[in-house]
């Protein structure tokens, strides 16, 4: 075919410069290396036998090896111990301003439906142990409706005023009167003085300290519905070095309270036992 | 003259066909053999499709547009599982028609997210963000709570999915519409959330 218009108009066919031919042999012969040495060819391993995961494991366990004794060194201490220390105190406000706060607030002071940590008012208990109980495995406070157990609308508002009474809080003394006997029903939780049970995180009501609130609305609505706190389980994802720390940051915001005396004083005994063997 | 460059170029007609077949390589052979692979059609272990009221979360979801926002797929980086838990893999998202992975992270990931956070964590949150994430930028979706649940076409939903593989049966599905009874798009949204990753924890 004639390539040539109009008189000069001419069809040139130039060759490509050299450097882009050379680099369009370049990655010819990469992209031949890469399928030797990485997957990409069929079911075709690779040579160098690399996988996503491996690479994955391998960053993990680098970083293990980096950080795990950052925190694995005050697993030692007991966390009564371990909430004077400063750097643990410092990792352990890093850790609960990312894990916990959500929650219970970066002051940790709670909100409505999530316990305060600060103060002495615990539903579970607060010595070490439990309060790493507690992040460890979670908690689950299940109040039933107890509208109908304590005499429907006219019942539910007299045991209402009774448990403002607990508090010394404002109240209607005749309900309250009434409401003393329909308590009963509560009883088996939160004890016949309503000063609750730790071991089922049934709230103490004599103290003026409110999970939902402790207007005498709020309390009708806590008899009639019935409530249901949850706190999610942190141990898989935190590991037991980041639960210890956070447990001994809590412990230290103010409301940590010693275990009491009575395992206190078996520990001793405990230490003697293993000593004896030891002598022989 | 043999076949040419020159013949192809002349020709539309071979032009367009051997243009198409170039073109389609890269994908044919990219996603063709994940059709055959086992650890992508096969669920992993424990997993469950969503149930009436997860499905209609979910549909929530999709209409809200959090996807715009969120994603949903943990990528298997050390900065990323620390955060979020597990890598997600391709087995967790057989019954996810059609998968929410989303490609933005204006807020965090979400496939970890079954048993984080309690409900009333999620009902507050979703109320205002603010209330418990100070820091949020994420709007309030307040209408959720005042809702009530449309149940109207979820055994036609459900019977849809059943068709292609996801293993309702059928008493599920007949008891779908009693489900999400007295149910606000408040529940079904958390209801969803709360079944996101679960089966990888």
């Amino acid at each position: 075919m004639e390539h040539k218009w109009d008189g000069d108009l001419v069809e040139l066919n130039n060759p490509l410069p050299n450097w882009w031919v050379k680099l369009f042999w370049i990655t010819l012969v990469f992209s031949a290396v890469y399928l030797v040495l990485y997957p990409g060819l069929g079911s075709f391993k690779g040579v160098l036998g690399w996988t996503s995961w491996g690479q994955y494991d391998q960053e993990v366990s680098d970083a293990k090896a980096k950080y795990d004794p950052v925190f694995d060194k005050f697993m030692g201490q007991p966390v009564e111990q371990l909430a004077a220390s400063g750097e643990a105190h410092d990792m352990g406000q890093r850790l609960f301003l990312t894990y916990c706060a959500q929650c219970h607030g970066s002051d940790a002071h709670g909100a409505r439906g999530f316990p305060n940590l600060t103060d002495k008012d615990w539903l579970y208990g607060g010595d070490g142990e439990t309060i790493q109980a507690s992040i460890s495995n979670g908690r689950s406070g299940m109040m039933p409706p107890m509208g109908a157990a304590v005499g429907g609308e006219q019942g539910t508002k007299e045991v209402a005023n009774y448990v403002l009474s607990l508090s010394g809080s404002p109240h209607d003394a005749q309900l309250a009167a009434t409401g003393k006997e329909k308590f009963v029903a509560c009883a088996a939780c939160h004890g016949e003085d309503g000063k609750g049970n730790q071991m089922m995180g049934a709230p103490n009501l004599t103290d003026n300290t409110w999970l939902y609130g402790g207007s005498e609305a709020t309390i009708i609505e806590t008899i009639t519905k019935g409530r249901n706190g949850h706190m999610p389980a942190q141990l898989q994802a935190l590991g037991e070095a980041k639960v210890h720390i956070l447990a001994a940051y809590v412990y230290g915001l103010g409301g940590g309270t010693p275990k009491q005396a009575e395992p206190e004083a078996a520990a001793p005994a405990m230490e003697e036992a293993p000593a004896t063997p030891m002598a022989q | 003259m043999a076949f040419s460059h020159q013949t192809i170029e002349k020709n539309t007609g071979w032009l367009i066909i051997l243009t198409i077949l170039i073109v389609s390589v890269g994908g044919l052979v990219q996603i063709v053999p994940l059709y055959f692979q086992r650890y992508v059609t096969q669920p992993v272990e424990g997993l469950k499709p969503y149930s009436a009221l997860e499905l209609s979360g979910r549909d929530i979801y999709i209409r809200e547009g959090c996807v715009g926002c969120h994603s949903q797929m943990v990528r298997p980086f050390r900065a990323e599982t620390e955060r979020y838990g597990h890598y997600s893999v391709a087995g967790e998202y057989v019954y996810d028609r059609p998968f929410l992975w989303g490609s933005k992270r204006t807020g965090p990931d979400l496939i970890r997210m079954a048993g984080r956070y309690s409900d009333d964590w999620h009902r507050a949150h979703l109320m205002n963000p603010r209330d418990v994430v100070p820091e949020s930028n994420m709007p309030a979706y307040t209408w959720l709570a005042d809702n009530k649940l449309d149940s109207s076409d979820i055994q036609a939903k459900m019977h849809t999915l059943k068709a292609m593989g996801h293993p309702y049966t059928d008493d599920e599905i007949a008891n779908a519409p009693k489900d999400l009874e007295d149910k606000t798009e408040m529940d079904a949204v958390i209801a969803y959330l709360q079944s996101l990753g679960r089966s990888m924890k």
